[in-house]
């Protein structure tokens, strides 16, 4: 087939980026690609520029590519040649110096450009900018700035907004005193409200900045070389050389002449195209959709990531919705995170503030309907992450406000990321240091998976995963990229898990190769394969066409892995209770068998440790005992204590209940792996309450059920899901939820993680109260499942392949 | 034990032997092999144990050209045994292919010696 011509017109974080995507889905088999990019640079990170100003970048620190990257992806770039208007009904793009490209799809990514207010004296005779006045916006300007400060003492400022402020740091630490200057009441004016804003003064100019506030430049004073500034109140300032930062304008002018339809921005549909022509598309802060413009990376880059599946057709259908806006900055040093809108809308908005002078700490969160409307945090980093995170995934708040704006002490990601030092080990699973994340990042690894992926950090246990989030958002310096995959069930398949689930069902894919073939071209991915075997069991039930190459190890012999390759052997104890002739038949195996190990698990069971594969089936078959699933993703053990027979604190039968409890819901396929335990009072022997699925029965002849527990990487109290009346009630209900997270978790995700991303008030209302009417089918599937049981140990005398437990396989 | 290098081809079986998209150990000699069989047919042969903790690469998960270890995951390209995202030693892969008569073929130099061995079997 014949490659499409894809031009990009902007070479910005928009333009490079879309590249990026669109090679990334394979995209360089699809298209001969053309850029073109106004500066004579490759691209590089336009957020650094203030670091380059203040000296703590270097220029060639900032390139995300440089020019080499566009010739090793066979991207042509037309460097230092800006693009002059399109020929639509020839679709070609006119170029400076008489370049003439055709397209047959056309991305326009021309990004802004400065907005400089009238002001008197500004321009030389040729209508540039004159001698000593400077716009920021490109790493030209930042050269020159530079050059100029070196000098000069004085330098004003116009404008204090973000980008103004970053002028005012890097001029700062070059050693000039320097004056800011805005038309506003206070500074970040849309960002932040009056008392953030003022506080945020107040620290600046403890730093040294001199503030004049609602002042209106009027005239840049001097006859050759710049003296000052003259405000319309008559007043004046002096100083040598004048930034110009007094906000951005989509860059729009190409655009308009070419004759696409034009507001504030180029006006694009939700596939991003633009609205009078199906093949050129606006991204980044050129594009106007449903009214927005967005001047922030995040917004950009979700579009970046929606355009390249539409143009690749990875996803063809992928649509742009809009971005929930916020970020994450440092303003001179001062962490400062913002979200949505920064006042109430009316009396039913809540507003919680937290302001501590002088630390120069503001926090506000404007809640509505129990979810973040808008927050700002100043002065604090450290609870910035989870709040965004809640923000952005409009996550119910907990009804203690204070949870969201103060870090929790044992979740805190620690002490400041940024003075920890390189050799600080962060994941302790694999040995991975803060310095070989913080290279992994500066390497080009800039989105969480990524990151992990080359060092592997966060992919042992998990629980440094927050620690590791961190340091990449310290080392991208506001440059992390959009995870595209951390959506996706599974890598391999660019869909969420609802998205999925409908595929396989409307397509009736039911083995995981038919899953390939149909939706990612027939592309395997290994890394895929064990989840979708799971979902597609829970999907198809009975009617699941199973293919032992996408299970793991553990799975296709029924036992766990050891370190030396041999494996162990857990049977099946119902709620942990054993008897003499069990007892001996173990005693008899171990001892035959040579193993390694003898040992009683943390669930109530006994290991037999160091057994080869080639003799798990004997093993077996002369403990004759079921499988106790310890190796695999599912319902575990259900620990008890000896309840009431014996006890004589025991309120409820704990035994018969975990015996029961285990019986009917033995090697149940999970998400991940789920643990229960009933205690038969409240001195909970069986540490119910930190179980996936606990149970404890309490006075009156009720109990309690608990869901959500985690004693392990992470630890985490169960919430109480009810409390019941009968042994009865405890196995429905339980059944309902161990379905519904069985459903709608994510492949790996534990209740824990589960119950808090759904919230347990909203788990009550679908489970107790069945506000979505799905309790009937819950327990329906439930029941199915347990119906579907059997074990998978008998195996053993029936393999489903001759060299299923061949160790070696011998010539 | 021979001092020179000698080149000897050696038949493993039916390639049947190896359930599709799975691989096997297979000794050939004293020398381990993990054989790997796709579900598209292609077959390719790695050495039997991971360089980072000696690990069964034949009880590892294929998919995509990739080889993933069983205990923790370290992953390597089935055709060339070069590590992917982490700096273990690449794996030494052996040159095998389907025989006319359907038996796996592979050629092993003498000099290919076991990287390591483990376990109870030979």
């Amino acid at each position: 087939m014949e490659k499409q011509k894809l031009v990009v017109i902007g070479n910005g974080m928009a333009g490079a980026r879309l590249v990026e995507e669109v090679l990334t889905r394979g995209g360089g088999d699809q298209f001969d690609i053309s850029v073109f990019g106004e500066e004579p640079h490759g691209n590089y990170n336009r957020i650094l520029l203030s670091g380059v100003l203040s000296g703590t970048h270097d220029q060639d620190d900032i390139y995300i590519n440089p020019l080499e990257w566009y010739e090793r992806n066979n991207v042509k770039l037309y460097a230092g040649i800006r693009a002059i208007g399109i020929d639509r009904r020839g679709k070609t793009v006119y170029a400076a110096g008489g370049h003439l490209v055709p397209y047959d799809k056309l991305v326009i990514a021309t990004g802004s450009v400065p907005f400089i207010p009238p002001i008197d004296g500004l321009y030389d005779d040729d209508g540039a900018l004159r001698d000593g006045v400077f716009a920021f916006r490109t790493l030209d300007d930042c050269v020159d700035m530079i050059k100029r400060a070196e000098s000069v003492n004085d330098a004003v400022v116009i404008g204090g907004g973000l980008l103004g402020l970053e002028a005012a740091r890097g001029l700062l630490t070059r050693g000039l005193n320097v004056q800011v200057v805005h038309l506003a009441a206070y500074l970040m004016e849309s960002q932040l409200d009056s008392q953030s804003g003022d506080l945020l003064r107040e620290t600046l100019e403890q730093m040294g900045v001199t503030f004049h506030l609602e002042k209106l430049t009027t005239e840049i004073l001097g006859e050759d070389r710049v003296t000052g500034v003259r405000f319309k109140d008559g007043t004046e300032a002096d100083c040598g050389m004048v930034v110009v930062s007094a906000g951005i304008r989509p860059n729009v002018d190409m655009a308009k002449i070419s004759g696409l339809n034009v507001r504030r921005g180029i006006l694009v549909n939700d596939d991003l195209s633009c609205r009078n022509d199906s093949d050129i598309f606006a991204i980044g802060e050129c594009a106007e959709h449903r009214d927005v413009t967005y001047g922030l990376v995040a917004p950009l880059w979700e579009q970046a990531s929606i355009l390249a599946d539409r143009l690749t057709e990875r996803n063809p259908g992928a649509r742009y919705f809009g971005s929930r806006v916020s970020t994450k900055l440092k303003v001179m040093g001062v962490e400062l995170a913002v979200a949505g809108v920064k006042e109430p809308r009316d009396d039913k908005d809540e507003v919680v503030t937290y302001v501590e002078p002088s630390r120069g700490i503001y926090k506000k969160l404007i809640v509505r309907d129990g979810h973040i409307a808008g927050a700002i945090l100043l002065g604090d980093g450290m609870s910035a992450p989870r709040l965004l995170q809640a923000f952005d995934r409009d996550e119910a708040l907990p009804e203690i406000r204070a949870e969201m704006l103060f870090p929790l002490a044992p979740e805190s990601v620690g002490t400041d990321i940024e003075s920890l030092p390189d050799t600080t080990q962060v994941c302790n699973c694999n040995g991975v240091t803060k310095g070989q994340i913080v290279k992994a990042v500066n390497g080009g690894h800039r989105s969480f998976k990524a990151v992990c992926d080359a060092t592997r950090a966060g992919t042992g246990c998990g629980s440094c995963k927050p620690q590791v989030q961190a340091i990449l958002e310290f080392a991208a310096d506001g440059l992390v990229a959009e995870d595209l995959s951390a959506n996706y069930y599974v890598p391999g398949i660019p869909m969420s898990k609802p998205e999925l689930v409908e595929a396989v069902r409307s397509l009736e894919l039911k083995s995981v190769s038919s899953v390939f073939e149909s939706l990612a071209d027939g592309r395997e991915d290994a890394g895929s394969k064990v989840g979708l075997a799971s979902l597609l069991r829970t999907v198809w039930g009975n009617e699941y066409e199973d293919e032992r190459d996408a299970r793991f190890i553990n799975d296709r012999v029924h036992a766990n892995i050891q370190r030396d390759g041999t494996f162990s052997v857990v049977p099946r104890m119902y709620g942990g209770i054993t008897t003499p002739d069990e007892l001996r038949r173990i005693a008899d195996v171990a001892e035959k068998y040579q193993a390694g190990m003898v040992k009683i698990t943390g669930g109530q069971r006994i290991d037999i440790l160091g057994i080869p594969k080639e003799h798990l089936p004997d093993v077996w078959r002369e403990l004759d005992m079921p499988s106790g699933h310890a190796y695999t993703k599912a319902f575990r053990t259900c620990k008890t204590c000896v309840g009431t027979d014996f006890c004589r604190f025991g309120l409820g039968d704990s035994t018969t209940l975990g015996i029961d409890i285990e019986k009917r819901f033995q090697g149940m396929e999970m998400p991940h792996k789920v643990k229960m335990a009933v205690s038969g009072c409240p001195r909970n022997c069986a540490e119910a309450t930190v179980k996936d699925v606990g149970v404890v029965a309490v006075e009156g002849g009720r109990w309690e059920i608990y869901v959500g527990g985690a004693a392990g990487a992470n630890v985490r109290k169960g919430d109480v899901l009810c409390v019941v009346d009968s042994p009865k009630d405890v196995i429905k209900y339980m059944g309902r939820f161990i379905q519904y997270y069985r459903e709608n978790a994510k492949y790996l995700e534990r209740t824990y993680g589960f119950v808090e991303r759904i919230g347990v008030e909203r788990l009550r209302e679908i489970i107790m109260d069945d506000s979505d009417g799905v309790a009937d089918s819950l327990e329906a599937d439930i029941q199915a499942s347990v119906e579907a049981y059997f074990d998978p140990w008998k195996e053993g005398e029936k393999p489903v392949h001759e060299n299923q437990f061949a160790s070696t396989v011998s010539v | 034990m021979k001092t020179e290098t000698s080149v000897q081809t050696y038949s493993l079986g039916p390639v049947e032997r190896i359930p599709p998209g799975e691989g096997r150990r297979i000794s050939v000699g004293h020398i381990p092999v993990a054989v790997f069989r796709t579900r598209t047919g292609e077959i390719y042969a790695t050495q039997a144990l991971c360089p980072h903790r000696s690990g069964p690469l034949a009880d590892g998960i294929i998919g995509g050209g990739e080889l993933h270890c069983p205990l923790h995951t370290y992953k390597f390209d089935l055709q060339t045994g070069a590590p992917i995202g982490n700096e273990c030693k690449a794996l030494k892969t052996y040159p095998i292919e389907v025989g006319d008569s359907g038996d796996m073929v592979i050629t092993l130099k003498t000099k290919d010696e076991p990287s390591y061995s483990f376990g109870s079997e030979g």
